[in-house]
């Protein structure tokens, strides 16, 4: 056997200097040469555990078997299988915590770059221009709403929809997608390719209504009365403030309030999209998951001189995907770990300009595994600041449930869903995704939706709940 | 994309439009909002519903050509249709048997209370409307309101109609003539919500007034409609946008207006240009 190159095949990527001036990818993706000699590295393990590493099970060996041999048909096919928007995990999935971290290279050397591979083979068959629509089941007459259009309503709507069953898909937003959409930034996941798989769900006959809020518009009760079954999918919505004096002040954002500007609402074009967003020039983002690395970077873009992110932990214990940290540290984001941000100071028209911090110092581990951050006292010291993001994590949005009185919800306002049915409280009511599980990962919405699409095609064939 | 079915100009700058949306007008109620965006680059605006037509499925809004959006949004005619009109939104206003209601409106917040006003006197109470505008011309729905009130004092800046002075003297002489108010709704501009419930507190009178800070989503997942209710943080699109006057926080709404106000005259500033190097006649 020939020798493994221990490192994955490179990704070209726009240099930092050059991406930061722009909203554009950052990653090129393979060439066909470079995903067969990339392909070439997977040992076609007889068990491979890079599968038992995806929440989905995608055959990895199998697909990326195909693309070594440039059957890179087959290989689209074989991720279709189990997973219906591969050119979105290629890209997002936090692969070092699943498939890859897997693999048997890994143990040795840098692992196979499946995510890579899988982003290769869906872009390949999106610029092929033939996508093969399924053929459709026979029509079973039974009517299926889906409440919001994220990962998990997507899937669980085009799942439904090829064991033909009639699906309405109702988004709150004037567009589908979810955070795929209106969080991620374009200069990581291009919305075209959005675009491209909400219209594949189209095609399979899911019916798109945007602007429609379940729960104002219409309520859950009231949607039961023409719909045979529910899926709830509405995800994790609600932004989390962390209560500090002075945090009304102007300058001020959530993640979610920012990224929908500059993302959903294109803020970024403005004047020649309506929706302005404020281009600070010292922009400091509290958090470390991949809502703050999305919205320090973006705050780059916007033409800031500094963008910095406070996290109360240090670096290790970042929760953001690996690749998305080696490129906010690219483009000259400025860590600032164990810093926790406890008061605000704004100028006299109410536009905040200084942040007031604490150091910290890690403790014993807290429940999530990870040492706790304890503050240091009399640490204080201050950072001027004309545009701050808060990206410290959101928990489900209260609309639902709030209109839908016999539907259970935990403590901390996920809907209560049976892991592995989906079903709620409430009779033909199913529920998935973050709205469930807090918020989570794409990769494991759309697992939640798949599950909640089978046990749903069971009980309308069966009645039993 | 929703039709506009009827259009037509109430006072110079105040626009009232009719769409054909059966879903929201059935279930829209008094105190309640929509957000539309006419366009794909258009952004989100949030308008009172001013009235539903429950069986013609039809949705009434006025508005006040102020910046960008409005105006554009005034140029469209009946038979145009906009991309998104999204709603009905936000909690509906508490209609009980107060017993005297003194309902207080400013500008294109008359149009915004009209529905209110209706359904308090619906539930049995006593409405005394006080309506003010800056001058006869801009006086709005003074019919409608009329038709919905025991007694309606209106007020102008310049004395051309009705008693010269604010809405908020209206409000004292009320409270002077020691006239029992159970309630008071106040919508309007924020200086005049401001006035009317630091009038009416020292005297204890329930103050309800309906907030209109800049929204985005306005379904709860964006926080920029954040007031300070009672030194506590609450989100107007979801947990109103009616609150206890006594407790909102009016200083920091104002201020978190302006946010945009250099944007904003941008927009404006690239807008007139345009319209007036186009076909429309400088319109
Ligand atoms: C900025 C950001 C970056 C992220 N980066 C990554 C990443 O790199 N990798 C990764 O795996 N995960 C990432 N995540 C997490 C991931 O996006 C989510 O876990 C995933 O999108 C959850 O999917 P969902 O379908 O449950 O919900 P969502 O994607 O949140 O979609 C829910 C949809 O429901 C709609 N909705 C809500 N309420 C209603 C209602 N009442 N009526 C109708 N519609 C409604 C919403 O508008 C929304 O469109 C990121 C999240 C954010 C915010
Ligand atoms: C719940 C609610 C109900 C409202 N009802 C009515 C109504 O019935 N009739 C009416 O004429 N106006 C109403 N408004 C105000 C209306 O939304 C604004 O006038 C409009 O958004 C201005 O947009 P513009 O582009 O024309 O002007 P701009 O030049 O963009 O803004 C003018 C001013 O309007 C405010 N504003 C700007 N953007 C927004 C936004 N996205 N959301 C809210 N306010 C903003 C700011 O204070 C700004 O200074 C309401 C606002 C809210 C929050
Ligand atoms: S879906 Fe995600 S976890 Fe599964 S193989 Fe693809 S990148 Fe890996
Ligand atoms: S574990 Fe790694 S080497 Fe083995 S089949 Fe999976 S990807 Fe290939
Ligand atoms: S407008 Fe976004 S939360 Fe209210």
């Amino acid at each position: 056997m020939a020798k493994i190159n221990p490192k994955k095949t490179p990704m070209i990527e726009q240099t930092a200097q050059e991406r930061v001036k722009n909203f554009k990818e950052v990653p090129f993706g393979y060439s066909e040469e470079q995903a067969v000699e990339e392909a070439k590295r997977c040992l076609q393990c007889k068990k491979p555990f890079c599968v038992a590493g995806c929440p989905v099970e995608i055959d990895i060996p199998g697909f990326i078997k195909a693309i070594a041999e440039k059957d890179f048909k087959n290989a689209i096919k074989i991720l279709k299988k189990k997973n219906v928007l591969p050119a979105i995990c290629g890209r997002v999935c936090p692969q070092e915590d699943q498939c890859e971290k897997e693999c048997v290279l890994s143990k040795k050397m840098e692992p196979v770059g499946i995510g890579r591979l899988e982003r290769f083979a869906a872009d390949w068959e999106a610029a092929s221009g033939e996508t093969d629509i399924p053929e459709k089941h026979v029509l079973t007459g039974k009517r299926v709403a889906v409440v919001g259009a994220g990962p998990a309503g997507l899937v669980f709507a085009g799942d439904m929809a090829q064991l033909g069953h009639e699906v309405t898909l109702f988004e709150a937003l004037h567009k589908a997608g979810g955070v795929l959409v209106y969080g991620i930034p374009e200069f990581r996941l291009p919305k075209a390719i959005v675009q491209r798989e909400i219209e594949y769900i189209e095609k399979l006959g899911v019916k798109l209504i945007t602007s429609f809020v379940v729960g104002n518009t219409q309520t859950i009760d009231e949607l039961l009365k023409e719909y045979d079954a529910i899926f709830i999918g509405t995800g994790a919505g609600l932004p989390w403030f962390m209560n500090l004096p002075g945090e009304n002040l102007n300058g001020i954002y959530s993640a979610n309030e920012y990224l929908v500007r500059s993302n959903l609402m294109k803020a970024y074009l403005f004047p020649e999209y309506d929706t302005p967003i404020v281009k600070g020039k010292q922009v400091a983002t509290i958090g470390g998951g991949n809502v703050a690395m999305d919205s320090a970077r973006t705050a780059l873009r916007l033409g800031a001189d500094k963008s910095m992110i406070i996290y109360r932990r240090s670096k290790t214990e970042m929760p953001a995907r690996i690749e998305e940290i080696h490129h906010a540290e690219e483009e000259r984001i400025q860590f600032e770990f164990l810093t926790l941000p406890v008061k605000y100071y704004g100028d006299e028209n109410g536009w905040v300009k200084e942040m007031e911090c604490l150091r910290m110092e890690l403790g014993e581990p807290d429940a999530s595994g990870r040492r706790r951050p304890i503050t240091i006292p009399n640490s204080e010291f201050r950072i001027p600041v004309d545009t701050v993001v808060v990206a410290i994590g959101q928990s489900p949005n209260p609309l639902i449930p709030q209109t839908t009185p016999d539907l259970q919800v935990g403590k901390h306002g996920n809907i209560i869903a049976d892991e592995k049915t989906g079903r709620t409280s409430k009779k033909g009511v199913f529920a998935g995704g973050d709205i469930v599980t807090g918020a989570a990962t794409v990769i494991l919405a759309m697992g939640a939706g798949r599950i909640a699409a089978k046990s749903c095609h069971e009980y309308l064939k069966t009645g039993i709940w | 994309m929703v039709k506009i079915s009827k259009t037509q100009e109430l006072a110079q700058n105040i626009k009232l439009f009719e769409f054909d949306s059966p879903l929201i007008a059935r279930k829209a109620q008094p105190g309640q909002f929509v957000v539309l965006r006419i366009n794909e680059p258009g952004e989100r605006i949030p308008l009172t519903i001013a009235d539903a037509k429950k069986e013609e499925g039809v949705l009434v809004i006025v508005f006040q050509e102020v910046g960008k959006s409005t105006r554009l949004l005034g140029t469209l005619k009946a038979g145009d249709t906009i991309m998104d009109l999204i709603g009905p939104l936000g909690k509906a206003s508490e209609i009980e048997k107060f017993g005297t209601v003194v309902c207080v409106a400013g500008g294109v917040g008359t149009p915004e209370i009209f529905p209110v006003a209706r359904a308090l006197k619906q539930a049995g109470n006593r409405i005394i409307s006080i309506v003010g505008a800056r001058n006869k011309e801009l006086l709005i729905m003074q019919e409608e309101m009329q038709s919905v009130s025991d007694e309606l004092y209106i007020t102008t800046d310049d004395g051309s109609y009705g008693r010269k002075g604010l809405v908020i003297d209206e409000l004292k002489r009320l409270i002077n003539e020691n006239v029992k108010i159970d309630k008071v709704f106040a919508v309007g501009p924020v200086i005049m919500m401001k006035a009317v419930s630091e009038t009416t507190r020292p005297f204890n009178i329930a103050t309800v007034v309906s907030l209109n800070p800049i929204m985005l989503d306005a379904t709860g997942m964006c926080g920029v409609c954040r007031v300070e209710i009672d030194g506590e943080t609450k989100f107007a699109c979801v947990d109103g946008p009616e609150f206890d006057g006594h407790k909102v926080n009016f200083d920091s709404l104002m201020a978190r207006l302006k946010t945009y106000i250099r944007e904003e005259k941008e927009s404006m500033q690239l807008f007139s240009k345009h319209t007036h190097s186009c076909t429309c006649g400088g319109k």
